[in-house]
């Protein structure tokens, strides 16, 4: 591989911030359980404090809101069946079809083990939850409801300060998973009737293995990890002081400087998909066209090659050194057509087709140029595979 | 070349990948997701997990790229519904040679080289060896691994863009050279259950699919009621075990499945010598060059590890008119006529034919006689 890599999976994991490095190296290499109540200890939980504010800071909410977790998934799983044990006369559970597996499988599995009922709300073209249809389902059986803030695998901004106000009448708690939005669009946390919201430190350039549920402070939630009572015991186990120092610094860096990105990362967007739709026949953009930040995450470019199966076109840009997605793919790597695309009324093929492209901090005209580069042959080359029959036999 | 290597997870298509990369190939690893399961819990299936990682950390050793191709859809069409269907109607099939005739040596051939790659490379025990008459399939040097019987429906097209690194090789001998490799592989256990039924019970496996089908099983000979089945279709002729039979055998002999008759249901036991047979027709043939015609002696062969028989071969109702095209021999009928008796074939079985290791064609068995 001659060129340098190119990396368009932002969306997947981002470059380590310096100061988030810095940060968790140094705090490693203190010693101290910040529950121990001598100076090591208290000198580890200082770190912990002092993250929680500057974060808190950051985010516009209470220090005592936020719930450190080991990350997104877990923020995700804790805000489902949490919300959902803390009301246990409450059956029925309202999430959107496009929410990411961290969300949709908690919600399955109540459902296929606890009896649970789930009721999705419709989602129109663009891969945005259609309000009304989602307040037709909220009612006092519901005991939570769950909307992510930005979608991951298209980037349509969700209607939030609808759907919140929607909840709040209702007096139904209304969790966002907000992974992806961190850093990429403003956020409102305290927008009535939003209970509570899933971070990730990965996304927004702090190590993976951390991550915050953050919740409203007159909510109730049952905890899902027993143990030592840490995190108002919401969340026991021992609190990770370097990941949170990570973190803490990485939401300060991200919140400050998203206004920045955003417009920097709209301009190489626009450029990435007006490059591909003009020059690659046969081409289309998923998602919500509209560049504003309340419609479609700056970053993200989820495109449809007709006549094409995403995986050979990820290995051939692989190939010449190009990374990207085809949407979520299982542990043993398996790509599943997208259940975000199938929601939006896309069918297989086309969902198959769909490859999704999504920068970063770290992402520079000269990446999108190399990408229109590469796909002209790349594209023809998995045309050709897509209809394949080479080989004659009977 | 640029060389996509199946990589199973196993120890020999680790070795052959890596052979073909240390031959200056561009290797690249794909594993092949052929069954889903469900998942202990979530809602996706996933499909062998822990093989799909052995293949990856292969790669990984090997430094090469990896992915997973899903194949589930065409195995299921082509090899797991045939199975069932072959099964159904009496026969026996053999699901490896049907995986590699319709699915490795095509489905993930075409793709392969529609993106851009010149050959297939996997860790079958088989030998090819290019001569000026063309390229020829070959028995394997290690006689308890050979492979070509499964192999021997591929055609020259096929076999033209197919690589085979283990055929010169012994079993003993891959496994020291995969330790040596460092792979981690090379003390996993040989595969030999079919892939798709885990637990190798395959009649509990049928009767989860076509249900219980209570019948007789009856003397051959002597017309009585012997016995009672669940379902004929998971018998097979020259089966002894599982044949649970009230009335003792006359002279307490062992006796056998001698015919399955899936239309009344029912299952024909009887001494082994009811099993004998002499000759043997088979349709459908696939040759690994040009058609044979006319009558001639060969070796052939009806299991993947039976013994080579010797036998005239004639071509039936040989229409094959047009020379470049290898798919209009569907009419042909091979009788093979066997110098020895041979014991138990069942219909649906592949009759391989051979000239000394040389693999001449495959056919499939639908009529037997004494």
């Amino acid at each position: 591989m001659a060129r340098r890599p190119i990396y368009l999976d932002h969306a997947a994991t981002t470059t380590l911030r310096p100061e988030a490095a810095e940060a968790w190296l140094r705090v490693s290499h203190d010693v101290g359980n910040p529950s121990s109540l001598h100076a090591a200890g208290r000198a580890a939980r200082r770190v912990v404090e002092e993250s929680r504010e500057q974060a808190a800071a950051a985010l516009g909410v209470r220090p005592s809101e936020i719930v450190f977790t080991a990350g997104g998934t877990e923020a995700d799983n804790l805000a489902v069946k949490g919300f959902a044990w803390a009301h246990e006369d409450r059956r029925a559970i309202v999430c959107s079809p496009i929410e990411h597996h961290a969300v949709l499988d908690p919600v399955e599995w109540l459902v296929a083990h606890h009896g649970y009922e789930v009721r999705y709300p419709a989602v129109d073209a663009l891969g945005r939850v259609d309000v009304q249809s989602l307040e037709a389902l909220l009612d006092d059986e519901v005991a939570v409801c769950s909307v992510m803030w930005a979608n991951n695998e298209i980037g349509t901004v969700q209607p939030m300060a609808a759907i919140a106000r929607s909840c709040r009448e209702r007096g139904i708690p209304f969790h966002s998973d907000a992974v992806q939005a961190l850093g990429m669009i403003p956020m409102d946390a305290t927008l009535p009737g939003l209970t509570a919201f899933t971070l990730s430190g990965h996304k927004i350039g702090a190590p993976v293995g951390v991550g915050a549920l953050v919740i409203d402070r007159d909510a109730t939630i049952a905890a899902l990890i027993h143990g030592g009572g840490q995190e108002r015991e919401i969340r026991s186990g021992t609190v990770d002081a370097a990941g949170i120092a990570a973190f803490a610094i990485a939401v300060d860096h991200a919140v400050g400087e998203q206004a920045e990105l955003a417009a920097r990362l709209v301009a190489l967007r626009t450029a990435l998909v007006e490059g591909v739709l003009s020059t690659i026949p046969g081409t289309e953009l998923q998602g919500d066209p509209g560049a504003g930040v309340d419609e479609r995450l700056p970053g993200n470019a989820a495109i449809t090659f007709d006549g094409c199966e995403g995986d050979a076109l990820l290995m051939l840009l692989d190939a010449v050194g190009i990374a990207c997605s085809t949407g979520s793919a299982c542990t043993s790597g398996v790509p599943e057509p997208s259940h975000v695309l199938l929601a939006m009324g896309v069918d297989g093929a086309t969902a198959r087709g769909t490859l999704r492209f999504s920068l970063g901090r770290e992402s520079t005209p000269d990446d999108v140029e190399a990408l229109l580069e590469a796909l002209p042959s790349v594209v023809e080359r998995a045309r050709r595979a897509g209809r394949p029959r080479l080989v004659s036999r009977s | 070349m640029r060389v996509l290597a199946a990589l199973s997870g196993g120890v020999d298509s680790a070795v052959a990948a890596a052979r073909a990369r240390d031959a200056g190939h561009d290797v690249v690893g794909v594993h092949l997701a052929l069954s889903k399961v469900a998942h202990v819990s979530g809602s996706r299936g996933c499909c062998s997990a822990e093989d799909a990682r052995d293949a990856r950390r292969v790669a990984d050793m090997l430094d090469i790229p990896y992915y997973v191709w899903d194949m589930h859809e065409e195995f299921r069409e082509s090899v797991i519904d045939d199975f069932v269907a072959e099964y159904q109607a009496g026969h026996t099939p053999n699901p490896c040679l049907r995986c590699n005739e319709s699915i490795k040596f095509a489905a993930v051939l075409d793709r392969a080289l529609a993106l851009g790659f010149d050959a297939v490379s996997t860790g079958h025990y088989a030998r090819l060896i290019d001569t000026p008459g063309g390229r020829e399939l070959h028995r394997a040097v290690d006689p308890a691994k050979d492979q070509s019987y499964v192999l021997a429906v591929l055609q020259a097209d096929q076999l033209a863009h197919s690589m085979f690194w283990l055929g010169d090789s012994f079993k003993d001998d891959v496994r020291a050279e995969a330790h040596d490799r460092g792979l981690l592989v090379a003390a996993k256990p040989d595969s030999h259950d079919i892939c798709f039924i885990p637990d190798g019970d395959t009649a509990a496996w049928l009767r989860d699919r076509l249900g219980e089908q209570p019948g007789d099983i009856v003397d051959a000979q002597s017309g009585d009621r012997v016995g009672a089945h669940q379902g004929a279709y998971a018998f097979t002729i020259g089966q002894r075990r599982g044949l649970s039979l009230a009335a003792p055998a006359v002279e307490g002999e062992r006796r056998y499945v001698v015919d399955v008759d899936v239309r009344s249901n029912t299952v024909f036991v009887g001494s082994a010598d009811l099993l004998g047979i002499a000759t043997i027709e088979a349709i459908d043939p696939r040759w690994t060059q040009t058609p044979l015609s006319g009558s001639f002696d060969a070796t052939v062969q009806v299991r993947a590890h039976g013994e080579p028989l010797s036998a005239t071969v004639d071509i039936l109702d040989d229409d094959i008119l047009d020379d470049d095209s290898l798919d209009d021999d569907s009419g042909a009928r091979w009788r093979i006529t066997l110098h020895e008796t041979l014991r138990g074939v069942a219909p649906g079985q592949a009759a391989v034919l051979y000239d000394g290791t040389r693999v001449l064609g495959s056919a499939t068995i639908d009529a037997t006689a004494p």
